[in-house]
């Protein structure tokens, strides 16, 4: 097993190893160009180039030995490290709401091998309960892991299975559902989640992290804990985001699934409702409502699951000249649905006219919505919109991009009569479009201001 | 190691919770005849505590003395070392646009426990607030954006101070994280990377190994630290900083210092370091025979090292002292258990302490078997054992001091009628010594667990721990030093190789060494007092260049600068214009204006006030008049017999004086002043 004992080298660096016959994870001292350096043998890891050995020196950092420089290695000792994360038994408590964490592939919670870098997801009840023992002042929890896949390579599949998952739990008589998960398509899945999962008697919290839990200012443990209370205790049964509200570690929101957005790549606070407040906030203490007209905690199980998607469904970001060779291209693979991300208010320019008359005339559902994220599709105010109206696009409101998108899929998936369509898209389901839009919907202050910087200097960021 | 009583408290707990009445001893019994002020002064003696001053290496090698340094060093650099924002601005405490609140959780350790640090920190359940500035601090700083390559400048840096310290550059760099709980960053750990390993510095009179040299990010500035509130601020967060460390192979203090100046001298020989108040800090690990790696934090002056690990090493001897007493004492250790029993708040009016008027504080007596005499022995010059709870219930339990008074103290202000009352109540036997603290409600069992632990970190001896220097040369407890498995790769980086042909590039733009720059001072006859001044500046390349292009002699230019302008730079601060370039050009004006060498104190004089002006006015201002030799020479016999007339003294020298005073003025500038006297004859 060469692989084994070489672990990640490659090229000259494995030769070199396989000369002085040096194993992975063996105490060794190297004679190079440069000078004796020891160390223990590290895994090299992927996607780095094969120049160099990389050695943990007893001061418990690592460096990389130039390969070529290398005249010879003597193995002082071996020992290989093992990790694991250790488990707790999660407590149970009667008086405790029982709350279901199912795992996506997320690293909610996680810790980091010391020597190689690896992450290790902490995932059972147990393990969990090692890294974030305030969950059980909490809840009563269990885990199941359906799947183990990145953020992005989420898709329908995904959706169904977990949809499907929670009607099981549901039925079962859960309290309340967490979805641990990764943040970039999060809001992805929650819109899928809000349209396939209807009417549930209980709090579906879908939850990630920033920060990896490896690290000691991660927001994973308190956002898990956020997500258990609103899930256990909480009175929102609605398929919901859960993520920090300021940047510091002082609360989180829930955001309706169908409204929330990633607006930043790193920020803490990343997830905003767009167009709308979130519902409401969420401390260790428990949930404080910001809206009132939320769908409540009921007794009865009376869920129903709606797992359909149809994967010829696309979005295109209108850009000035696009030239209709685009829309002519999806519509020749056979593309079923697309969502245009206009400009303003709505639009598109003329040249790609034909193509889009092509597209409806073959029965491809078009839906309009905007690429300034707030605000609806307005496509009376000026001709090009009224043009575009009367060549069939749909315009989607105030529905955001990626909400249409997984919505027109969703529809799609239960019929092509495209009036259906229509009507499955234009009536919302929990507030993808939304009657009107308050003024504290669009909040996005700018720094420099006087008055706002006397604000953020007020408040915790 | 730690106690494990993070989670099994309650044994604690129950015990004092419990209380049933105790036994009572007669009152007559105790604190008899015991002097803590003559005990401590016993125990002093004991120990055979000599002061510094009185201290020979015999008495180092007797107690084992050992010490080694960790000396950090901020480069000069445009950026920060993982983002662009400046480095090297600060700002008052108060000057901030906003504000963010984190808290640090340990993250487990490969066997599943706690680092002791990483529990210490989150015993304190401290509330850590970030100040930022925008101009100094961006996302990156704290922790909203992965970082941005590395800065070359400062790895450049890094490896020229690497091969001037003779270590072996690595090939590849590789950023590490090195966690930190108490806040100072608000990562939760330090990116750092080595750049070099096993190197060596040459002292007077030995060689000292070091270990490493790696490059990290400078930390933030604390603020404050009250109770379970820590605020720091985040201009010097993430500023390029290196880490010089060396083997335990200092065996005096006096090395200490000399290694830390040698380390000093060397970073500022390459030019590329920042120098000023706080851009060189050491911690200074210090044991004695039988005790532990104790690392002093953040000592910025090399001046008060010698005082430092002298004490440090006595105080860990002292603790040994204490630890066989206690083992003596007490052979059932595992059964020995601290007393606790709550009082009544109003008994006590802790106003009379120094806590400030109505504070809802809980107030706690403990009795402490069998510690008699512990409590005042001596640890370091002034300081007592029973120091070291109140130090830790501050840190640990975020207990404001004063936060205890106790039963040996050489002030007692509770009364020896009250203390018996204490004792009875306690069910105190002789021989044991009582402590009484107060603190929120929230803390007590974290300071209990404290007290205890404490205790029994004392019967094996000394603990493992950072501790706060003072400038008297004595330290406080700050934190328990972290563990060896904090450090693990960072993922957001990747690694950097370092090719030969950047080696070599290096290798020729690296200046002398120190320890030969040392002896180019000793060879050109440069008065030792002056090599530190010299050194600190990196002045010696002056001396070269003046010695070199203008034939001005290193002693004289040395003069110049270590008596002269040191004098003038601490009569008052330097302007911005003036730089130590200027001393050249002054020399090198007077060397090709013909003029004499012994006008250049004068003219550096207005110089540094008014580094703006060119020579020339310099000249004019100090009434400067140029003169021939020969025209000053002819004056020479006038005033000789000028003397002779009016002389008062037999003496000739006087004579030659009185010549000199009225000629010096006309003659500095130009003509050496010791041609003339030596033209000046009775």
């Amino acid at each position: 097993m060469t692989e084994d004992i070489f672990q990640g080298y490659k090229g000259r660096a494995l030769a070199v190893l396989q000369k002085f016959n040096a194993r992975v994870w063996a105490k060794v001292k190297v004679e190079s160009s440069r000078g004796i350096f020891e160390g223990t043998i590290l895994p090299r890891a992927e996607n780095t180039d094969d120049k160099h050995l990389v050695l943990k020196i007893f001061t418990g950092y690592n460096i990389g030995v130039d390969i070529d420089g290398i005249t010879g290695i003597v193995e002082l000792g071996y020992k290989k490290a093992v990790y694991k994360i250790p488990e707790k038994e999660f407590p149970y408590s009667k008086d405790k709401p029982n709350v279901k964490l199912l795992g996506t592939g997320g690293t909610i919670a996680s810790r980091l091998d010391y020597r190689t870098g690896a992450v290790i997801p902490a995932f059972s009840p147990g393990e969990l309960y090692g890294a974030v023992p305030e969950l059980a002042d909490i809840c009563n929890l269990t885990t199941e892991k359906l799947f183990a896949v990145f953020s992005e390579n989420m898709g329908p599949e995904q959706y169904k299975k977990l949809a499907v998952a929670i009607g099981h739990e549901i039925e079962k008589g859960i309290d309340g559902i967490i979805i641990g998960h990764g943040t970039d398509t999060l809001h992805y899945t929650s819109a899928a989640l809000t349209f396939m999962v209807q009417n549930s008697p209980v709090p579906i919290v879908l939850v990630g992290s920033q920060r990896s839990s490896d690290r000691p200012s991660s927001d994973a443990a308190l956002n898990l804990m956020h997500a258990a209370t609103a899930a256990a205790h909480g009175d929102i049964a609605e398929v919901m985001v859960c993520m920090f509200g300021p940047t510091s570690d002082e609360y989180g929101f829930l955001h309706k699934g169908t409204r929330v957005r990633k607006m930043h790549s790193s920020y803490r606070s990343t997830f905003r409702t767009i167009g709308d407040t979130p519902i409401a906030t969420v401390t260790r203490k428990g949930v404080v409502p910001i809206k009132q007209d939320y769908k409540r905690r009921r007794k009865d199980r009376n869920v129903t699951i709606m797992p359909y998607y149809e994967e010829k469904v696309t979005m295109i970001y209108y850009y000035t000249n696009m030239q209709p060779d685009v829309i002519d291209a999806l519509v020749d693979a056979g593309y079923k649905g697309i969502i245009i991300i206009g400009t303003g208010l709505g639009h598109v320019n003329k040249p790609i006219y034909p193509a889009l008359e092509r597209a409806i005339a073959k029965g491809v559902a078009i839906y309009m919505t905007v690429q300034t994220l707030w605000g609806y599709v307005h496509m009376f105010v000026y001709d090009t919109g009224r043009d575009l109206m009367a060549k069939g696009i749909i315009p989607a409101e105030n529905m955001l991009p990626e909400t249409a998108f997984i919505k027109l899929s969703w529809a799609l998936g239960q019929t092509s009569d495209l009036e259906k369509v229509k009507e499955i898209m234009l009536t919302p389901i929990n507030s993808e479009i939304t009657p009107r839009e308050p003024y504290n919907g669009y909040l996005i202050y700018q720094g420099g201001v006087p008055e706002v910087e006397a604000f953020i200097r007020k408040f915790h960021k | 190691m730690l106690p494990k009583i993070m989670n099994n408290s309650p044994r604690l707990f129950i015990k004092w919770v419990n209380l049933n009445t105790p036994k009572t001893i007669p009152a007559d019994t105790m604190k008899q005849n015991f002097d803590p002020r003559r005990h401590h002064a016993e125990t002093q003696q004991h120990i055979g505590y000599v002061p510094r001053t009185k201290a020979t290496q015999a008495d180092y090698d007797r107690i084992g003395f050992m010490s080694g340094l960790e000396v950090h060093q901020q480069l000069k650099t445009k950026e920060k070392l993982f983002c662009h924002c400046p480095a090297g601005i600060y700002q008052q405490a108060d000057d901030y646009d906003a504000e963010l609140i984190r808290h640090m959780r340990p993250t487990l350790s490969e066997l599943g426990e706690y680092d002791g640090t990483a529990l210490m920190e989150f015993r304190t359940r401290k509330n850590i607030i970030y100040r930022i500035k925008n101009e100094t601090a961006c996302t990156y700083d704290v922790d909203d954006t992965p970082p941005f390559p590395l800065n070359r400048e400062a790895l450049s840096h890094a490896i020229d101070i690497s091969l001037l310290s003779k270590l072996k550059v690595v090939g590849e760099v590789h950023i590490t994280r090195k966690q930190y709980l108490d806040g100072s960053i608000p990562t939760g750990f330090q990116r750092t990377a080595i750049i070099g390993i096993e190197g060596e510095i040459q002292l007077k009179h030995k060689k000292v190994r070091l270990i490493q040299l790696s490059l990290e990010e400078d930390s933030c500035r604390e603020v404050s630290d009250i109770g379970h509130t820590r605020i720091f601020r985040t201009d010097r967060l993430g500023m390029p900083l290196i880490e010089t460390v060396t083997y335990p192979d200092f065996k005096n203090p006096d090395e200490v210092k000399e290694g830390a100046d040698y380390i000093r001298f060397l970073n500022r020989s390459t030019g590329k370091v920042l120098q000023g108040i706080g851009s060189t800090r050491a911690d200074v690990n210090v044991s004695c025979k039988g005790g532990t790696r104790v690392e002093i934090k953040g000592v910025s002056h090399t001046g008060w090292m010698p005082e430092l690990t002298h004490n440090e090493a006595y105080r860990q001897w002292a603790l040994l002292a204490i630890r066989d007493q206690l083992n003596q004492r007490i052979k059932d250790q595992a059964s020995w258990n601290i007393f606790v029993r709550e009082a009544k708040a109003k008994d006590f009016k802790l106003e009379n302490f120094g806590v400030p008027k109505n504070t809802a504080l809980k107030v706690y007596m403990v009795n402490l078997p069998q510690f008699q005499g512990i409590f005042s022995h001596f640890t370091q010059p002034g300081r007592m054992f029973a120091d070291e709870f109140s130090d830790r219930l501050k840190v640990i339990a975020c207990i404001e001091k004063p936060n205890m008074v106790h039963s040996e103290m050489f002030d007692d202000i509770i009364g020896e009628k009250a203390w018996m009352k204490v004792q009875t109540l306690l069910g105190s036997k002789e021989g044991d010594a009582q402590l009484i603290f107060w603190g929120p409600e929230d803390d007590i069992k974290t300071a209990i667990e404290t007290i205890e632990e404490r205790c029994r970190m004392a019967f094996t001896g000394v603990p493992n721990e950072t501790r706060k220097s003072f400038e008297d040369g004595t330290t406080i407890f700050e934190r328990v030093l972290p563990g060896a498995d904090r450090m693990y790769p960072d993922t957001d980086s990747a690694p950097i190789p370092l090719e030969d042909a950047e080696i070599y590039e290096a290798m020729k733009r690296i200046p002398k060494l120190v320890s030969e720059r040392i002896a180019q001072l000793i060879e050109w006859n440069v008065p030792e007092d002056t090599h530190t001044y010299l050194l600190k500046n990196n002045l010696v390349p002056a001396l070269e260049k003046a010695e070199v292009e203008l034939n001005v002699p290193a002693r004289f230019t040395s003069g110049l600068l270590a008596h002269t302008l040191k004098n003038l730079q601490g009569q008052s601060p330097m302007l911005p214009d003036f730089s130590y370039d200027k001393v050249y050009d002054l020399l090198k004006f007077l060397i090709e204006s013909k003029l004499d060498l012994s006008i250049a104190k004068r003219m550096l004089f207005q110089l540094y006030r008014h580094p703006k002006l060119d020579f020339e006015s310099i000249l004019t201002i100090i009434n400067f008049n140029e003169a021939k030799e020969e025209d000053i020479l002819a004056k020479v016999p006038f005033l000789v017999k000028k003397y002779k007339e009016i002389r008062i003294s037999k003496d000739d020298s006087a004579g030659v004086r009185w010549v000199m005073g009225n000629l010096s003025k006309l003659a500095t500038g130009n003509i050496s002043l010791n041609t003339l006297s030596k033209q000046i004859k009775f």
